[in-house]
Order: structure tokens, then sequence, then C-alpha cells
């Protein structure tokens, strides 16, 4: 089996994110100690994320504009990946903020309500459940064209309302969270150079991997549409 | 015809089916008496920021109840009539402004009851009104456009919120924040204002995706 350079690609950087994510050197934080690792992952999955609902999006308004059904599956499985590697973000920012939010004196799940007040997660919590009223929209349309139209239509609607909140809210609530104004990792002050050489890499690998992961999901639900039309046939 | 004529002549009748129907009027406004009733029965005496929360999250659901008919009303046969006879952006633009004028309506009755039953902690009344007008219009615009989108699916009044409630949490924000001002709340200089400004771009912002999305869910 032959990969292509992408593939090849994210493979080389993800496995440079893990072993140089593990054993490069980090500044040294009180607060943070050696959890300052987890930006190589945590932060990561929200930038996959983003990019997935982006290019999700862009074949929605793809097949508004030419019709061809193959827009439609794309713009459906980079919206699942997307929201797979929204559930992983929480996961890993869960695991962090227990070391670092969360009140040593309760056990951690005693300081959810207040840590999920953050903006960044309000954010974040919004987008996920976008994309899950998304899937749940798809699937109480039965008719196979007005499901495409349909759901292309609220990922536009929905995606543009997005912006405003990610941008909106941060502004309203006050924060713990690193980059109040505006985005945190992108801010070449905020972040180390020695991380930016594991960041920045680790950014792109994740990236890839989720396109990886979505195309082969496109490729199967294409396959099969292919052998239900035969079996009718 | 021009447009703003087809506009004039699809509102009169929306106004005409309101007269016709008036149950569908009635039952939103019975809606709002019995919510605000139950509020008040369990909730003796809120204070102003629980007070502004609940007033706001009552609006959300009026919202929903007066505005997910606009859609279901228009039979099959109906739409294909409207769809011979105007452009899908005069459509969209009726719907959108016989909302908002039902939603202040709405509005204007659900203050009034909140203001008997349970008192009302603004400061400036006046001023509390005109916030909720807004609030209101806001939300009528953006649930049109989800009615539309709910339309076409099974379940839709449920289906509603669950598109909803993720794209009104910041509009909610920014009311609640903004209703802090009629509490006498003490604000830096020019943020109302800012949050005003904020609320008029998001709404402007709905109705231009409101223009341009609608032609591709009404094809049929």
């Amino acid at each position: 089996m032959r990969l292509s350079w992408w593939k090849l690609t994210s493979i080389f950087l993800l496995v440079y994110a893990v072993v140089g994510g593990m054993f490069l050197p980090v500044p040294e934080l009180p607060q943070l100690g050696e959890t300052i690792r987890n930006l190589y992952y945590h932060v990561c999955m929200w930038f996959a994320m983003m990019i997935l609902f982006t290019v999700s999006v862009i074949h929605s308004i793809k097949y508004l504009r030419k019709g061809d059904y193959t827009h439609d599956v794309k713009a459906r499985s980079y919206a699942g990946v997307g929201t797979y590697m929204g559930i992983l973000g929480y996961a890993t920012g869960a695991i962090w903020a227990s070391y670092t939010w969360a009140d040593p004196n309760n056990p951690a799940y005693a300081s959810f309500g207040s840590i999920m007040r953050e903006p960044k997660l309000i954010g974040a919590a919004i987008a996920l459940l976008i994309y899950g009223a998304y899937f749940i929209l798809r699937s109480s349309i039965n008719d196979m064209d007005q499901r495409a139209r349909v759901s292309a239509v609220y990922n536009i609607f929905a995606y543009a309302m997005l912006f405003p909140t990610i941008w909106i809210i941060p502004r309203l609530l006050p924060s713990l969270h690193p980059g109040q104004e505006g985005n945190p990792a992108l801010n070449f002050n905020d972040i180390d150079s020695r991380m930016r050489m594991v960041f920045y890499p680790a950014v792109i690998g994740w990236t890839l991997l989720g396109a990886w992961i979505a195309t082969l999901k496109i490729r199967y639900t294409i396959l099969l549409e292919k052998k239900w039309n035969n079996n009718e046939k | 015809m021009t447009n703003i004529n087809k506009i004039k002549a699809l509102l009169r009748k929306e106004l005409l089916l309101e007269t016709r129907q008036q149950h569908t009027l009635y039952g939103i406004m019975l809606y709002i008496a019995s919510t605000v009733f139950v509020i008040y029965l369990t909730m003796e005496s809120p204070d102003s920021e629980t007070w502004n929360g609940l007033f706001w999250i009552t609006q959300l659901f009026i919202c929903i109840n007066a505005i997910a008919k606009s859609f279901l009303q228009e039979a099959k046969g109906r739409m294909l009539y409207y769809y011979s006879i105007t452009p899908p952006s005069v459509f969209i633009l009726s719907k959108l402004i016989y909302n908002v004028v039902l939603m202040l309506v709405m509005s204007s009755i659900n203050l009034l009851l909140y203001a008997a039953f349970l008192g009302s902690p603004a400061v400036s009344f006046l001023q509390f009104y005109l916030i909720s007008l807004m609030g209101a219009a806001g939300l009528g615009l953006i649930f049109t456009m989800l009615a539309a989108i709910a339309s076409k699916a099974m379940q839709q009044a449920s289906l509603m919120a669950i598109l909803g409630f993720p794209l009104i949490i910041p509009q909610l924000l920014l009311m609640i924040r903004l209703s802090k001002t009629a509490f006498a709340e003490v604000f830096r200089e020019g943020v109302p204002l800012q949050l005003v400004m904020l609320l008029a771009a998001l709404d402007i912002l709905i109705v231009l995706l409101s223009v341009i999305l609608y032609p591709f869910l009404w094809k049929d």
C-alpha cells in the first residue's frame, strides 16, 4: 500500500509531536509544571476541530452552488470528525483543568459548575451543540436530496452565527483561560519559542490526521451508496 | 407588482389569517399567562438577577411557540402557490417582519404580566421595556429562519428548539447583560451603547443570512 505525501507527513509530525512533546524541554511555571505539555494535544484538538468544521461549511456552500451529492457526504464526514476532535478537546481539557483549575480541597468533579462557565468552554460547547443539532436534523429528514439541502443551509447559518459568539462571549464574562483578548495560541508573546517548535507541527499533524479519517469515511460512504444503488437495479 | 407591494400583500395575508384563526393567537397569549402564573406560584419574590434570567427564558419559550407555527401552518399546496407568485427573498422578508411584530406584541404582554405578578426590579421601566422589545425582535428574527429549516423535517417543534438554543446563547447573554442597565447597575461609559450596536449588528447579520439562504430551502 502506498501512502500519499500528506498522510506520511501526518504520521511523521504526530510521531514528532508525541516524542518531542514528552521529552523536549519546556518552560517551568509554578502553577502548570509538566502539565504544560498538554498544550500540544489539547489546543491542537480545538484547532483541528475548527479547521474541519470550516472545511465542512465550505463543502456545504459548494453543495448549494453545484448540487453535487459528494459534497454533501464530505460536509457530513468533516463535521463528524470535527465533533470527535471537539470531544477529545474536552477530554484533554478536563484532565488539564483537574490538575490546574479544580479546587484541590474538593474532588475534581465538584468544581465542574464553576469551570463550565469559562467563556472558551461555552464557545466550544456551542460549537458541539450546533453540530449535534446538525446530525439530528439530518437524521430527521428522509428524502436524500432535501436532507442535503436543508442541512447545508443549517450548517452555513449556524457557522456564521458561531463566529460572533466566539468573539462576543469572552468580552462579556471573566475568564481564567489563557487568551482573554483574541486567540491564545496565535499570539506570539503568549507561547514560549521552545514550545512553538513542537506546537505548530502538532497542529498540522492532528489536522491532517482528522482529514485522513474524514477521507476514509467519505470513500466508505460513497462505496456504500454505490452498492445500494447496484442492489436496487 | 413591485417587491414592496408584494411584501405588503403578504403581510396583509398573515394578518387576515391571524384574525380568521384567532385560536392560535389566543393560544399563545394563554401560554404566556399560564407560564407567568406558574412562575409566580413557584417563586415568591425573586431578586433582580433571578427575575431577569426567568424573564428572558420565558421570552425564549414564547418565541419558540409563537413562531413555530409560522411555517407549520403553510400547507404544501399553498407553498407551491407562493412559489409561483413571489421571489423567495420577498417571502422570507415578509415572514421576518410579521414575526418581529408578533414578538413585539407578545413580549409586551409578557412584560406586563411579569410586572403585575412578580413586580419589576427595573429602576427605569421604560428603558427595560425598550430593551425587551429589542431582544424580542432579535429572537423573532433568528427563530423565523430556524422555523423555515425545521419545517422541512419531522417533529418540527422540538427540532426547532434543538437547532435554536446554541445559536441564541450570545444574544441572550447580551440581552441579560444589557437589561442590567435598567436595574441601575453601573456600567463603564459607552458599554451599553456598544452592546446595543452589537445586537443590531447580529440582527442585520441574521436578516442577510436568511435572505441569502432561504431560496435554497424553498425549492422542493
